[in-house]
């Protein structure tokens, strides 16, 4: 006596195909889906933006007038930005990452702080712009320039770097350590010889990706009151500045009012595009490059 | 040995002392005193006595899990590294208890050597230069004799010499674990510990490593956790047996393969079980 009835087995064996099938064509679709939406995304943006991307735009003054207005000011004020969000960033997340990896003792008081940064990870952004307009803007009396805003932007990245250094701490394995102990090295021979290095292309990745969150962000700028025309180009981190994702979010503001503005913020889009996939690539590159088997 | 000390180790007292009259004595390094471990709530190691004599190769045999390498790594201090761990009793290493000195200077006198070799990802030069540099030496010229005298002791100089700043991960496993070897002879410590050093290779790579521990033994004592019996009956003057975190049985090695006093040896020397 089987207990597989065969006869019943056939009969059930089309529909059990056909949702095979429904399966697989159901997760193409998924990925089709994000894939032609930024695929229509990229050729819109192209379209209206190729044309007005030339020298001349690239290195201009901003102008309200379309013909001559150029970003260059906005891509030096984002070149600033980076200048203080990427040391900040690198020496307070892999500090603290190292801290919570290497040093802090497992207990209440870490899990305490780990629970806090992953929360930070998640708080909007937006909210990191009123408190970096309460904070350096205000209280500290900076204004709005590149300083306050790299310092805004460091602090809504820092919990991302951090995160991400600590895994990549995390992956050194344990042996490479127990063998610089054995031998005598103090922690911080073994931190600063051994764990660093190893851990270094993982850190660099997580920092880099952290970097181009940074780059693309807005909302935090716009709280903290970024002008929307400013014709002088950046010098130090104690002027005034815009980033291009302002740019792109002030032109398409008032594309109602001049029409040639939306394909300002197109052309300025394919800047953007082009720089996030450059720090992409470069991140990408270190980590197979750099990547050490133990 | 103390004679006067009635515990449930009585046996291996006498037998330690009768082992005692017929082999040269030689001066003790490592004296263990009633040492217990807990991991967490887990008692690991229960009342351990035992004693290490200068340039002679002790080998700790038993079971997995009888609590061998972290015995082993109780003795450096390593064990530390592990969260929740608890000791209990008394390590005098040279007469002075391990705990009264700095675990870096402990460490220095008492190299390692791994289980899983475990070169940094460094070039040859650097791995065996790392305890040296560590330690204070700058000199290029003193790092590199220090370099070719640590690769000669472990039979590996002839083998790298051309190329030291080579990635250390291009060597083969058994040229990896003696570049380890090398590496912790750089520090020119007075006891090497090995934990289960050749588990990980192949016969001839083995028979390579237990040829340079019979050469170590001239001029450094050696502590080796081996799974394989006939490796601790070929290379070590004195054997212990550890079963469920004891000891069982301590003697010299001969005595412990050939004539065993304990029921429990004689039945894990001949693979009646482990």
């Amino acid at each position: 006596m089987k207990y597989l009835d065969m006869t019943a087995v056939s009969r059930r064996m089309n529909f059990r195909l056909f949702k095979n099938k429904f399966a697989k064509v159901m997760f193409i679709c998924s990925t089709l889906f994000g894939l032609i939406m930024l695929a229509i995304l990229i050729a819109r943006v192209f379209t209206q933006g190729i044309g007005w991307l030339n020298l001349d735009f690239l290195t201009g003054k901003l102008s309200t007038d379309p013909d001559r207005a150029g970003i260059m000011g906005a891509i030096l004020g984002t070149a600033w930005l980076m200048l203080i969000v990427a040391p900040v960033t690198m020496i307070l997340g892999v500090g603290t990452a190292i801290y919570l990896e290497l040093y802090a003792k497992p207990g209440r008081l870490k899990s305490f702080i780990q629970t806090n940064i992953s929360n930070l990870a998640g708080v909007p952004s937006i909210v990191y712009g009123i408190l970096g307009l309460t904070v350096f803007v205000r209280a500290m009396n900076m204004g709005n320039i590149v300083l306050a805003g790299g310092l805004t932007m460091a602090l809504l990245i820092l919990p991302i770097v951090i995160v991400s250094s600590q895994e990549a701490i995390r992956a050194v394995p344990q042996h490479l350590s127990e063998a610089s102990y054995g031998m005598g090295a103090t922690k911080w021979q073994t931190v600063k010889n051994i764990i660093l290095p190893a851990s270094l292309p993982g850190i660099l990745t997580g920092a880099i990706l952290a970097l181009s969150r940074a780059i693309g962000e807005t909302s935090p700028l716009v709280v903290i009151g970024i002008p929307a025309l400013l014709i002088p180009f950046p010098s130090s981190i104690f002027d005034k500045f815009t980033v291009l994702p302002m740019q792109i979010y002030y032109w398409t503001l008032d594309s109602s009012l001049v029409a040639e503005y939306a394909y300002l913020a197109a052309a300025t889009i394919i800047v953007l595009l082009i720089i996030l996939l450059i720090l992409n690539s470069a991140a990408i590159f270190i980590r197979n490059k750099f990547q050490q088997r133990f | 040995m103390s004679t006067l000390t009635i515990n449930k180790n009585n046996n291996f007292q006498q037998t330690n002392i009768i082992s005692l009259k017929n082999v040269q004595p030689r001066e003790t390094i490592y004296d263990v005193k009633d040492l217990n471990l807990w991991y967490g709530d887990t008692h690991a190691l229960k009342g351990i006595d035992l004693s290490f004599f200068d340039k002679e190769v002790t080998a700790i045999i038993g079971p997995s899990g009888c609590g061998k390498s972290t015995f082993l790594k109780t003795l450096n201090r390593l064990v530390e590294l592990v969260p929740g761990v608890r000791t209990t009793g008394l390590i005098t290493y040279q007469g002075k208890s391990i705990l009264d000195q700095s675990v870096e200077e402990l460490r220095t006198r008492v190299g390692m050597v791994f289980q899983k070799a475990n070169p940094f990802p460094k070039s040859i030069y650097e791995n065996v230069a790392y305890g040296p540099k560590i330690h204070g030496i700058r000199n290029k010229k003193i790092l590199d004799e220090i370099v070719e005298k640590s690769l000669r002791s472990a039979f590996l100089w002839d083998e790298v010499k051309d190329r030291l700043h080579e990635n250390a991960y291009g060597l083969s496993g058994g040229q990896q674990q003696r570049l380890c070897i090398a590496r912790c002879l750089a520090i020119e410590p007075d006891v090497i510990l090995m934990d289960e050093p050749t588990s990980a290779l192949d016969p001839k790579s083995t028979l390579k490593i237990e040829e340079l521990i019979q050469e170590l033994k001239k001029n450094y004592s050696i502590v080796i956790v081996t799974h394989n019996m006939q490796q601790a009956a070929r290379i070590s003057d004195r054997t212990a047996f550890f079963l469920n975190g004891e000891v069982v049985e301590f003697d010299q090695t001969d005595v412990i393969f050939n004539n065993p006093n304990d029921q429990r040896t004689e039945d894990y020397i001949r693979g009646r079980f482990g």
